[in-house]
């Protein structure tokens, strides 16, 4: 079995679409000014509905995290030790990446990270992390 | 203010490994059995709230269990909120008849999530509360998730890994005095500390059970309560808040709406959580129930933890906590988990907790939470 891969749809392929093109992007509401991710049809805020995309410059810095010991697919028990992490990029938006390229003790909160793109068994690579 | 609503029978079924049961079987067992506490028949139900199943899943469950148990209810109902499911059958149950379209509802969970399904398999159906696209590629699971809440909050309020351990302990020691406990045999915070990695810094002994089992609650109008078989506890409160499902989505990985769900619970029956004899509070994880206990406020920040390995939880603590054993000793099965917790509840306040009963109880505190300390749903009972 596989691992789970993004499937895109209508509201994330433009999201998807851009980190093939190495960018992250994430959703700006015209109307109230508040970023957000993951993508939504409105804006978390004010609910309106006139949202634009902006890119991140993959800055940010580690929000928490967690070294896996226990995966919960048989498609992940090759990877463990693994870390996830929230990270908070500079935008003010926040996401889900694994840390790459770091021993798992050595991770901490606050820790600074650039985003960058892994490929996958599918179309579209996934945004990670690295240390910066 | 004397409640509208009262509960008028309890029942749990056998816990832990329960070879030969079934989902259904297990609903149905509770069901007949919470029914006979409060001295109804099957036939006096007119409500049915049901909650989810895992081994036997169905698009319309609570039709699915009333056609087993052979009855017919004017209302009937699945709910669907993870952790927070029982507690929200009994707030739904509650608003049912305080609007007076039922007399006896009847809210029921079941599930053999450990002879049923493999743990592997358990683990991984969890592991889809994840989001599909932005969490789960990612390699996430519930552990995973409590365990990025667990490190922010460790890293925020000073709590430490031996706090932690120390939740883990109080819940065993509760468990060793019930005979129903699915694990019973006593640990140590070494223990814990020695127990297999699961997701930093969360370990096993960290983590729920995976159970067979099942549990229903009977609820009833009060003026219909007079001809039941036992005294009714009150449901003096009932509150709920749902701020995100999945953790990236969480508006804070310390912050919970427990805090607002309590707090419209304790309003609504007029109670502040000092008041509180006994609490009855979700710990899927021992970080869950630490958040929990001090985002409730019936601890400030950074300072459950040391209460806790000074015995705040035991029987004749602060706050008896989980007296049952919990999620984490005494049992876990889907929905049924949550009903554990509400079950215990009563029997304290009725005082038929034998060899673990809290000195005479006026007020209990319920509480569960779904998904990533996400659903939030908080009751307050009492001896009417």
């Amino acid at each position: 079995m596989s691992k789970p891969l993004p499937q895109p749809n209508v509201v994330t392929q433009r999201f998807w679409s851009s980190c093939k093109d190495g960018r992250f992007e994430f959703q700006h509401c015209k109307a109230c000014g508040h970023n957000q991710f993951p993508p939504r049809l409105t804006c978390t805020a004010c609910h309106g509905a006139d949202l634009g995309w902006l890119p991140s410059d993959g800055r940010g810095t580690v929000y928490s995290f967690t070294v896996v010991h226990r995966a919960p697919l048989e498609s992940f028990k090759a990877d463990v030790p693994y870390v996830i992490a929230i990270v908070a990029l500079e935008e003010g938006v926040r996401a889900m990446v694994n840390l790459r390229g770091v021993d798992p003790e050595a991770v901490a909160i606050g820790m600074p990270i650039e985003v960058f793109f892994e490929p996958t068994e599918g179309e579209y690579p996934l945004p990670q992390a690295r240390p910066r | 203010m004397a409640s509208k609503a009262v509960i008028t029978g309890v029942a749990d079924t056998a816990v832990g490994k329960v070879e030969g049961s079934t989902s259904l079987g297990l609903q149905a067992e509770a069901a007949a059995a919470a029914v006979a506490d409060a001295g109804l028949s099957l036939g006096d139900i007119d409500g049915v709230l049901c909650g989810y199943s895992f081994t036997e899943p169905h698009l319309m469950l609570s039709s699915v269990v009333s056609e087993f148990l052979g009855i017919k209810p004017s209302y009937s109902i699945a709910v669907q909120a993870g952790g927070a499911t029982a507690c929200a059958q009994v707030m739904q149950a509650a608003a049912l008849i305080e609007a007076g379209i039922c007399r006896h509802v009847l809210a029921v969970c079941g599930d053999n999530r450990l002879t049923g399904m493999s743990r592997d398999k358990a683990v991984a159906a969890l592991s889809e509360v994840g989001h599909a696209q932005f969490e789960r590629p990612y390699g996430i699971s519930v552990p995973s998730a409590y365990a990025l809440v667990a490190q922010r909050y460790m890293h925020d309020y000073g709590v430490t890994l031996e706090h932690l351990a120390g939740v883990a302990v109080a819940h065993r020691k509760h468990a060793m005095r019930n005979p129903k406990a699915q694990m019973r045999q006593p640990i140590t915070l070494e223990d814990v500390a020695k127990s297999k990695p699961i997701s930093t810094p969360l370990r096993l002994l960290d983590c729920c059970l995976i159970s067979d089992g099942g549990a229903a609650v009977v609820i009833s109008a009060a003026d219909a309560a007079r001809d039941t078989r036992k005294h009714g506890i009150g449901i003096l409160g009932t509150g709920q808040m749902n701020t995100h499902e999945h953790i990236i989505a969480s508006p804070s990985l310390t912050d919970f709406g427990c805090k607002q769900s309590s707090r419209q619970a304790f309003d609504r029956a007029g109670v502040t959580p000092a008041d509180i004899d006994v609490a009855e509070i979700y710990d899927s994880f021992t970080i869950t129930l630490l958040a929990e206990l001090e985002s409730i406020g019936f601890f400030a920040r950074g300072e459950a933890g040391p209460a806790i390995l000074g015995g705040a939880l035991d029987l004749d603590g602060q706050l008896p906590c989980n007296t049952h054993g919990g999620l984490l000793s005494y049992a876990h099965s889907g929905a049924a988990g949550g009903m554990f917790h509400v079950v215990e509840a009563v029997r304290q306040l009725r005082g038929e907790a034998k060899g673990r009963q809290v000195a005479s109880p006026e007020l209990a505190f319920v509480h569960g939470d779904g998904g990533i300390l996400s659903a939030h749903c908080s009751l307050v009972l009492g001896r009417n």
